[in-house]
């Protein structure tokens, strides 16, 4: 009936039923308080009741963190092509990138939530493409310059120049570095979105209703919110992963959602 | 016109090590030449030289009757690396594709001319596969229909073989004077190796170190075309002792045993 995929999912699967079982078990046997830690039952019931108004705080902020990520992601990768063309502007720039590609930037969320109105999506969108510019950007150059030698070498030979040594050659080689990126990033856009939404965010998005859900005491819904978070965030990984496969079909699988 | 015409060749790198000292040789059209020597002998170098991928220091380099870099720029060569060098995001008939490709020719012909070639290595049927998929030899055998796809006068292999086991290099030597045969092309061939040097050559040239240079040039008189049983040929194994004995004297190492006693 399963396929030899579904029966390797079998497992895994298990694990998430009997956790959510030995839960919901703990709460109820040990008569543990609301506001500590609801049961998934719980959890559950005002998922459902509430799943129009939840969908569309998780459409608001997807779109914030979606924002964002293609903002930052394409700025990261125009300036790593520049970079690494140009050799003197990369060792001027590099440190600092990978320095800010160390700092917490979400720490800068409540100074952004000052410079733009944090009601409106700008606001949460401005530090999600900060959070994704600085992996893409470091890793993009990384893997322009990663080129073998060799290869280079062999274009020299056929007498070509820079610019097709540069599309033919180190775009594909950087492929992989700038997925692996972009991967880290759609997570980065998530969080980023949703932590600049708790220091001030509209009415109607996942951030915000989370933490006043959770300040109000009403955490069933705080963590039914959460949960739509947690989907979301999941999907978009997932997407940005099956985009990595598509395009770099060449690559021998080891693993199918390693980093 | 010869092939090749290298008239006072010489190469210092910077930090001051002299690669190469003066080196003379004229190559003809249709040879096979070897070249031969420890680590150090400026062997690749020269190989690099002739492909205009390093620029000598002083001295004159003619390719195909130009300079060596306009025989680069008119694709007059093909050149083979010990690493197979094949894009891995390409399959094996796209990189084989790749010279005729930046050259511009259309897709029909393209396609044609990649059939000869895997016809020519015999790997039919692995037009689709991807090099990750193929075994060293199989992956050199490619890189060399890649190199010969274009129709090269001159062919420069810089120890193809090198990284592959006994027996698999012992066929591919049979295959490549085999292709050698079929495309009569010029061959410059860069190795470590004495019998293969003297298996696949019409004349060994043998390299010395510091400072690089040319110590002996050795024709190789053994009937083409050259089998598995010339391996076992006496004459063999007397140009293979030559080589040998060439090779020794030319690093200053001690001469053999049998002149060593008195």
């Amino acid at each position: 009936m399963l396929g030899r995929r579904g029966r390797d999912w079998l497992p895994a699967l298990f694990v998430l039923v009997a956790f959510l079982g030995l839960w919901q078990a703990i709460v109820k046997g040990a008569h543990i308080q609301r506001f500590l830690l609801p049961a998934p039952t719980a959890i559950w019931t005002a998922f459902s009741s509430n799943q129009g108004q939840l969908w569309h705080e998780g459409w608001v902020t997807f779109q914030e963190a979606l924002g964002g990520f293609a903002i930052g992601c394409t700025a990261g990768i125009l300036v790593a092509v520049l970079v690494a063309r140009w050799d003197l502007v990369g060792s001027a720039l590099m440190p600092y990138a990978i320095a800010a590609n160390a700092i917490p930037i979400i720490a800068f969320a409540p100074i952004t939530n000052a410079w733009f109105n944090p009601l409106t999506k700008t606001a949460h969108m401005v530090i999600a493409s900060v959070l994704c510019f600085f992996p893409v950007f470091v890793n993009v150059v990384r893997g322009l310059r990663s080129v073998a030698p060799s290869k280079i070498e062999l274009m020299r030979s056929y007498a070509v120049g820079e610019f097709t040594v540069f599309r033919l050659v180190r775009v594909p080689t950087a492929l992989p570095f700038l997925f692996t990126s972009l991967r880290v990033a759609s997570v980065l856009a998530m969080i980023g979105a949703i932590v600049s939404e708790y220091y001030g965010g509209a009415l109607d998005t996942l951030g915000a209703n989370i933490n006043q859900d959770a300040s109000l005491f009403q955490f069933e819904k705080a963590w039914a919110e959460i949960l739509i978070a947690c989907i979301l965030g999941i999907g978009f990984y997932l997407a940005v992963a099956l985009l990595e496969r598509l395009a770099t079909r060449w690559q021998p699988r080891v693993e199918m959602l390693g980093a | 016109m010869n092939a090749v015409s290298i008239k006072g060749i010489s190469k210092q790198f910077k930090g001051g090590t002299t690669a190469l000292e003066d080196i003379d040789l004229e190559i003809e059209h249709g040879e096979f030449i070897s070249l031969i020597g420890p680590s150090g002998c400026g062997k690749s170098t020269l190989l690099r030289i002739i492909g205009d991928l390093i620029e000598p220091s002083s001295g004159e380099i003619q390719v195909n009757g130009k300079p060596a870099r306009q025989a680069r720029r008119d694709h007059d060569y093909g050149i083979v690396f010990q690493d197979a060098v094949l894009y891995e995001w390409r399959t094996v008939s796209r990189n084989i594709a790749l010279p005729l490709e930046l050259a511009d020719w259309d897709r029909t012909r393209r396609q044609k001319r990649v059939d000869e070639m895997l016809e020519l290595v015999e790997l039919q049927g692995f037009g689709e596969h991807h090099p990750w998929q193929l075994s060293g030899g199989m992956q050199q055998r490619v890189a060399i229909a890649r190199a010969l796809s274009f129709d090269p006068a001159l062919l420069l292999m810089d120890e193809p073989f090198g990284a592959l086991d006994e027996m698999t290099r012992e066929r591919l030597n049979a295959e490549l004077l085999r292709i050698w045969e079929a495309s009569s092309s010029t061959v410059v061939f860069v190795t470590h190796s004495i019998a293969e040097a003297v298996f696949l050559s019409t004349r060994v040239v043998v390299m010395s170190p510091r400072p690089g240079r040319i110590s002996k040039v050795i024709p190789v008189d053994l009937p083409q075309p050259r089998t598995q049983g010339t391996r076992e040929d006496p004459r063999f194994f007397e140009l293979a002792t030559d080589v040998r004995e060439a090779l020794h004297l030319g690093s200053g190492d001690a001469p053999s045993l049998a002149e060593g006693i008195a």
